[in-house]
């Protein structure tokens, strides 16, 4: 085995481990940082010993064994700060016996603390970023490295997000809290809009080569399967989970054999993954049975599933799927499902009822910079048959679009527009 | 990725003990919990069971028990995990349950890969 390997042995054993850990420190420090501090030290330390010794029969015993030693150390360390002022021998002995039991910490059930972590992680006082790095380490034990190359930022950046976090939970005395009853449903919210952000970052990355990051997908989904066992009640959880399952569906669909974007209407539908389709439906119709049919996110993976339940492209549900849209604007007002919205009514009533909308659009401030403005425009006036424009359109589009990936296809629509006005047919 | 772990040990097979049913079902709660594992389930005894095989250009069915079998299947569950290795470290604390709570009992934990995306 070489050394990469013992590394990557170890590594998938903490991490194995990591749940367990975590929400039993938690549980036993009261102190979420802390405990997030300390199933790190149990990571270094197995890193450290385990080359040498090989992974133990039972690792997690290790890593407890080791993560309740610093632990006890810490509290000591805090109690004798305490109590610089009276250095009584008896009664450090005395505190020793009540010492909160780790073993039994970590043998209860970890929902609960799960719960816990995931709020503070995602806690409305952080920064988003800070909130991302915070969920994905805390809850899917990823790496700094890994969350960094995720997002394409240097490993320090990620490393200085969760420091100012953990410092700020800290700071504002929310080291412990416990989100409960009203207060959970607001703070849902903001728990959704990671996850949301973390399998969006994922499914088409902002920046960089890969018009795909999978391994973000798979961390968001197993968030959002996380929130629905542990917050089976909200419907926006399972919304999210649909919502997410569906546009999973379409992986190996969605890019060809050298790595280029394909078009939803284009795809291969055999190649859609019936499994995660079937999981799909079933959240959404969770999240329907809840009376959550008209939650942001339940919204969104209704329009998902009108696609994914027409046999092809040309048997989609159009107007449905414009209804559904115009049901998200009216609960978010928001220039880019405006801008969704356009597209189903251009399939719906024909290019020049969608174009009226976009052409409203572009003076949005918010859709200055955003790329697909210029995509979806684009591809109305080139079914107008207003190539010239459309090439034009094109050409504004690619040089606002930061992914290589997307940029070519813009660029390649631009050239196909160029050939069809000098060759009108 | 997703795996498949199929629980197997020899004929005649023994139904787990309290404890054990106990300790797996912490595992699977904790496990579901977490994000991990998609789905399991236990089997009800092969005398329940039937098989149907193609052999020689023909289809029969047998039903339960199968005394030619060395091995019964007593047990499934699906996980979505990163690799192989966290595949076999998750076995690994899976099969531990059962030398920590079953005495003598002796089978193999298989994980394989789904197929495709």
């Amino acid at each position: 085995m070489t050394a990469a390997d013992i590394h990557h042995a170890i590594l998938a054993a903490w991490r194995i481990e990591q749940p367990r850990l975590i929400t039993g420190l938690s549980r036993m420090l009261r102190d979420v940082p802390l405990a997030e501090e300390l199933t790190q030290d149990a990571l270094v330390a197995a890193l450290e010993h385990w080359p040498a010794t090989g992974i133990p029969e039972k690792p997690g015993a290790w890593l407890m064994a080791t993560a309740k030693r610093r632990a006890l150390d810490h509290l000591r360390r805090a109690r004798m700060l305490a109590r610089k002022s009276q250095m009584v021998a008896l009664e450090l002995e005395a505190e020793q016996q009540a010492m909160p039991d780790l073993d039994a910490a970590l043998d209860d059930d970890i929902g609960d603390e799960l719960l816990r972590l995931i709020f503070t992680a995602c806690h409305p006082l952080l920064s988003r970023e800070g909130r991302v790095a915070l969920a994905l380490r805390m809850i899917c034990g990823l790496t700094t490295g890994e969350i960094a190359r995720a997002f394409l930022v240097p490993d320090a950046t990620i490393a200085q997000r969760i420091v100012r976090a953990k410092r700020t939970l800290s700071e504002s005395g929310l080291a412990y809290e416990t989100p409960s009853g009203a207060a959970l449903s607001e703070r849902l919210a903001a728990v959704l809009e990671v996850v949301y952000l973390i399998f969006n970052e994922g499914y088409t990355a902002a920046r960089g080569e890969h018009w795909q990051r999978p391994q973000l997908c798979q961390e968001a989904l197993r968030l959002g399967r996380v929130l629905t066992s542990i917050a089976p009640h909200e419907p926006e959880a399972h919304g999210l989970l649909a919502l997410m399952e569906l546009n999973a569906s379409r992986t190996a669909a969605r890019t060809d054999a050298d790595g280029e974007p394909i078009l939803m209407l284009d795809q291969n539908r055999a190649l859609w993954d019936q499994l995660r389709i079937r999981r799909g439906m079933l959240a959404l119709g969770r999240a329907r049975e809840l009376g959550g049919a008209g939650g942001f996110y339940a919204l969104q993976a209704a329009i998902i599933a009108c696609h994914v339940q027409a046999r092809g492209a040309a048997e989609t549900d159009w107007p449905r799927i414009s209804g559904l849209y115009a049901e998200l604007a009216a609960l978010v007002p928001s220039p880019v499902i405006e801008l969704n919205r356009a597209v189903a009514v251009g399939m719906t009533e024909g290019p020049e009822a969608a174009l009226e909308i976009v052409d409203r659009l572009v003076h949005e401030p918010a859709l200055k910079t955003y790329h697909l403005v210029g995509s979806v425009r684009g591809d109305l006036l080139y079914k107008l048959g207003r190539f010239d424009e459309a090439c034009a359109a094109f050409e504004a589009a690619a040089e606002l679009a930061a992914n290589k990936r997307e940029r070519d296809l813009l660029k390649r629509r631009a050239a196909n527009a160029a050939d069809a006005a000098i060759s009108p047919s | 990725m997703r795996f498949m772990y199929i629980v197997t040990s020899p004929q005649p097979a023994v139904g787990p003990t309290p404890e054990l049913l106990e300790a797996m079902h912490k595992l699977a709660d904790r496990e579901i919990k977490a994000g991990r594992m998609l789905d399991n389930g236990g089997l009800m005894p092969v005398q329940m069971g039937a098989q149907v095989r193609v052999k020689d250009g023909k289809l029969s069915v047998i039903d339960g028990p199968f005394v030619e079998a060395k091995e019964v299947v007593g047990g499934y569950a699906i996980f979505e995990l990163r690799d192989k290795e966290e595949a076999v470290a998750m076995a690994k604390e899976f099969m531990q349950l059962h030398l920590d709570h079953m005495i003598g009992w002796e089978g193999t934990c298989e994980l394989r890969a789904f197929a495709g995306p």
